[in-house]
């Protein structure tokens, strides 16, 4: 479905990704890891459309969108969050969601005047709000919410706008782990009902738990891709992260 | 004519070596701390007024004075970082630092008015009137010294930032605030003392402004800050180079338009400044500010 | 809830002071307060008209001056050439907002494409090209100015018909000002000002939500300026074109409340008069100058988002401290509360200290 092929990228005299290819079929959790400055985010900016390619193409489906401004992925069904969590502080929660809704509203609700998030729209949106938890915090001003929960909130207007696939860099990153579990959850549960993942993370064990197919990046080149069990074992893995332990702890994170 | 336009040329690049340093102060700040320092150009003034009372009262020369004011400006300098842009916190912090200095600006002009009035002075002496003869041109002695200067005070400038540990620290916190921070470099110190010698160059620039601008008074801020903000936009925020470069050839240009039209002259300036940045937002040289806002 | 009763009663107070501001200078027939009066309520549509582009976008603009100025100047020169006095002169200010709208487009078009650092400056650029211009034109009266038409009517009120378009001109900016907010347009210019780039990748056209935001402010302060310059009686390029304009435009929207619809209003009710009253005991302006800067700084550095959020965040802190009182109580306890990751994450008001601040510093 989403397909990045022969992708390279350099910043000036950095060569970020070299001639990489990432597949992600329909409807499965796809999880990409690597040592950092493997080139992770440099690919989902690529994929996203925040910045350009240097070579290669990306495709969704059978539609190139190599390049597309990063409003136009969005709009092709692509959502994506950000490592460093991106909202908008001084609107509340929901105002955040219907930021993401205002280019997908009815006819009438296009209406630059009319009132922000037609009927359908906000409802909408607290279902989505419901259904990661934070429904509560609806009136709130987006700055008030601890670290976790914006997290959620991002993920909640990414998901608000109904992409088809969703990027997520490091969703776990930096929270506790029973809202990893939660989240964890989430994804499992919109992913049953159909929305295909590609998740970058650190965290192995939310990886190996939660996505179905791995691919590893060194130094901006795929270096494997299968299944987690194969991945976890593939000797150019462990020596791409030099200094893993052989054995990680089998933690049930699923 | 031509000879005109020789002697426009001459003066531009006297007289821009001359805002070129105070420009340098003023890219200087934005380099290390990210803030435009609206306040320049009443600074500017302040250091003018100060030349002025120590000439006029205390019978001081003028570049003698400098001795006095340039310290005395560095110090206002880290006292206004100090008291008013550091406690500044939030993601408004560059915007409010701006309007920060603006306001801090408005006092001192209104405070140079309560004090000295509006009515214009001048700095004189003797080298302010005379001249050199030059290659058939009148070259004023003022002018000479002022653009050496310039230039003695910009190569210190150069060599701070280049050949001493301080200026490595200012460099490192230039390019990355956080990293400096964490190889153990005190970037509160680094950004006090940034700004007061970016301040401290309108000490010399103000003496030398005080002298050629044939009258100033407090509302001369204005004209002045507009200048060195069309200067380091042009030269790009954060380029010392492209400062130097910026501020001669603009005072040059204005010297040249200055020959047919005297009133539309100063718009120059400001045209310039509108055109560069439609066609290429981030000046001639600059580069992006650090944080993108 | 108690929400169409708040509303309700909110309406009711909006109406009170409308009425009362009505009924002012009927009242209150004295002509020093009421001179100070439409001086307020033209400051007060100008500020709050700043708020509705600088506020909401987070764009400062240090140049709205040059449309004060060029909306005094087009009623003046209209005015002049058309011979028009008495009432008629006000029907020139749509023409004043005509103009200003034009200039608007080009400025903006110019001004919007860079970053916000840059952008403050050149509104300040254009701002000298405009008093420049005014001071070398001929048709601008040059240094002198323009003479406003002398008005005909009655010396006892003779600040009314002023005193009553004034208010007009604040009734119809603020109604804008709270219909946008409120608005789909509202929430991309407010969506701009928190992350314009996010914003961006969301589909939100920024360049025209700017640029609409943008001349929608120039209308109403070229209007002003016109106004001003009937009431005031002339127009003459330093004061037409006055940097102190834009610092008090600019304090009092800070003051009130920057991105709310009635803080530059307050501003503007407390600011003002203050100034005017200043001006008048000590006759030289200089100490006003002071002290604006002073108040601009103390709310910088002291109450950056003014009285109006500051205060409302105070009550709203009161009102969450007493709810949860009461929610501990009735679920007899707090340990009764399911474990939930949710709520573990976060208590709302408690934002992420450590990794929020550094995750700023670090920046994007």
């Amino acid at each position: 479905m989403l397909r990045a092929e022969g992708v390279s990228k350099a910043f000036g005299g950095v060569q970020a990704l070299r001639d990489c290819t990432v597949e992600v079929e329909q409807g499965t959790i796809a999880g990409l890891i690597g040592p950092n400055g493997s080139g992770k985010t440099t690919l989902f900016n690529i994929v996203t459309g925040y910045e350009r390619v240097g070579g290669g193409e990306v495709y969704l489906g059978d539609r190139k969108i190599t390049n597309l401004l990063p409003q136009r992925v969005f709009a092709a069904g692509i959502g994506r969050t950000f490592q460093l969590t991106r909202i908008f502080p001084r609107l509340t929660v929901m105002e955040n969601m219907l930021v993401a809704t205002q280019h997908t509203g009815s006819r009438r609700t296009r209406n630059p005047l009319a009132r922000a998030g037609g009927r359908a729209d906000r409802r909408r949106a607290a279902e989505v709000l419901e259904f990661t938890g934070i429904a509560g915090h609806s009136d709130a001003l987006a700055d008030t919410l601890s670290y976790g929960q914006r997290k959620l909130l991002e993920l909640s207007y990414v998901l608000v706008a109904d992409p088809a696939i969703v990027l997520l860099d490091e969703p776990a990153g930096g929270v506790n782990p029973s809202l990893i579990q939660h989240i964890a959850d989430r994804i499992r549960e919109l992913n049953a009902a159909g929305k295909t993942f590609l998740i970058v993370e650190h965290n192995m064990d939310f990886v190996m738990g939660l996505c179905g197919q791995v691919t590893v990046l060194d130094y901006g080149t795929v270096v494997a891709a299968g299944p987690p069990e194969i991945i976890r074992s593939d000797p150019r893995v462990l020596d791409a992260y030099l200094g893993i332990a052989e054995e990680d702890d089998d933690a049930d994170a699923g | 004519m031509a000879r005109q336009i020789y002697e426009a040329i001459t003066d531009g690049i006297l007289g821009g070596g001359v805002y070129a340093l105070m420009a340098v102060g003023l890219t200087l700040i934005f380099g290390v701390l990210d803030i435009i320092n609206i306040a320049q150009g009443i600074l500017v003034v302040l250091g003018a007024y100060l030349s002025y009372v120590l000439s006029v009262h205390l019978h001081i020369d003028l570049f003698v004075g400098l001795l006095v004011t340039v310290p005395v400006m560095f110090v206002i300098g880290v006292a206004i970082q100090w008291l008013f842009i550091r406690p500044l916190r939030g993601r408004d912090r560059t915007s409010m630092s701006l309007l920060a200095c603006y306001a801090v600006a408005l006092i001192i002009e209104g405070i140079l008015y309560r004090v000295f009035g509006p009515n214009y002075v001048v700095l004189n002496a003797s080298y302010v009137t005379s001249s050199v003869h030059l290659f058939g041109f009148y070259l004023p002695d003022i002018y000479l010294y002022g653009f050496a200067l310039a230039v003695a005070c910009v190569a210190a400038l150069y060599l701070l930032l280049y050949r001493t540990r301080f200026g490595r620290s200012v460099r490192a916190t230039m390019q990355n605030q956080t990293a400096a921070r964490l190889i153990g470099i005190d970037v509160n110190r680094v950004a006090a003392v940034t700004f007061g010698i970016g301040v401290a160059v309108t000490a010399v620039g103000g003496m030398m402004f005080g002298a050629t601008s044939g009258g100033f008074n407090p509302n001369s801020g204005y004209d002045l800050i507009s200048r060195l903000l069309a200067i380091i936009i042009l030269g790009g925020l954060g380029s010392i180079g492209g400062a130097l470069a910026a501020a001669v050839f603009m005072t040059t240009a204005e010297a040249l338009v200055d020959i047919w039209s005297p009133d539309w002259a100063v718009v120059v300036f400001y045209v310039a400044l509108v055109l560069v940045l439609t066609l290429r937002p981030s000046g001639l040289f600059g580069r992006s500010p650090v944080r993108a806002q | 809830m108690s929400k169409p009763v708040r509303t309700g009663g909110r309406a009711g107070g909006i109406l009170a002071v409308f009425a009362v501001l009505a009924v002012f200078p009927l009242v209150l027939q004295n002509a020093t307060v009421t001179t100070i009066a439409v001086d307020t309520l033209i400051f007060g549509a100008a500020a709050v008209a700043w708020n509705i582009f600088s506020g909401y976008s987070g764009y400062i603009s240090l140049g709205h001056a040059v449309f004060f100025g060029t909306g005094a100047y087009t009623v003046g020169i209209a005015a002049r050439a058309w011979q028009l006095t008495g009432d008629a002169v006000f029907a020139l200010l749509p023409l004043a907002a005509a103009v200003a709208a034009g200039l608007a487009v080009p400025l903006g078009l110019i001004a919007l494409r860079v970053r916000r650092h840059t952008f403050v400056v050149i509104t300040i650029a254009f701002f000298f090209i405009a008093q420049l211009t005014a001071t070398n034109l001929s048709v601008t009266g040059g240094s002198s100015g323009i003479l406003a038409p002398s008005p005909n009517w009655d010396a006892a009120t003779f600040n009314n018909p002023f005193y009553y378009t004034a208010l007009a001109l604040l009734a119809v900016t603020i109604a804008m000002s709270w219909l946008i907010r409120g608005s789909r347009f509202g929430l991309q210019l407010r969506a701009i000002r928190d992350d314009e780039d996010r914003a961006a990748g969301l589909g939100v056209r920024a360049m025209p939500v700017k640029l609409a935001a943008f001349v929608i402010s120039a209308i109403v302060t070229g209007m002003a300026g016109g106004l001003w310059f009937y009431f005031i009686g002339q127009a003459i390029p330093q004061f037409a074109f006055d940097p102190l304009f834009d610092l008090s435009v600019v304090v009092m929207a800070f003051f009130g409340g920057l991105g709310t619809i009635w803080g530059p209003l307050l501003g503007a009710l407390l600011i003002e008069p203050a100034q005017q009253w200043l001006t008048l005991q000590y006759t030289n302006e200089y100490l006003s100058e002071i002290l604006l800067g002073a108040l601009f700084l103390v709310v910088i550095l002291g109450l950056p988002r003014g009285v109006i959020p500051t205060g409302a965040e105070k009550i709203a802190m009161l009102r969450a401290r007493l709810r949860s009182a009461r929610e501990t109580a009735a679920a007899g306890g707090p340990e009764r509360q399911r474990a939930d990751p949710v709520r573990e994450a976060g208590a709302p008001g408690a934002p992420a200290r450590d990794t929020g601040a550094s995750a700023r510093e670090a920046g994007p």
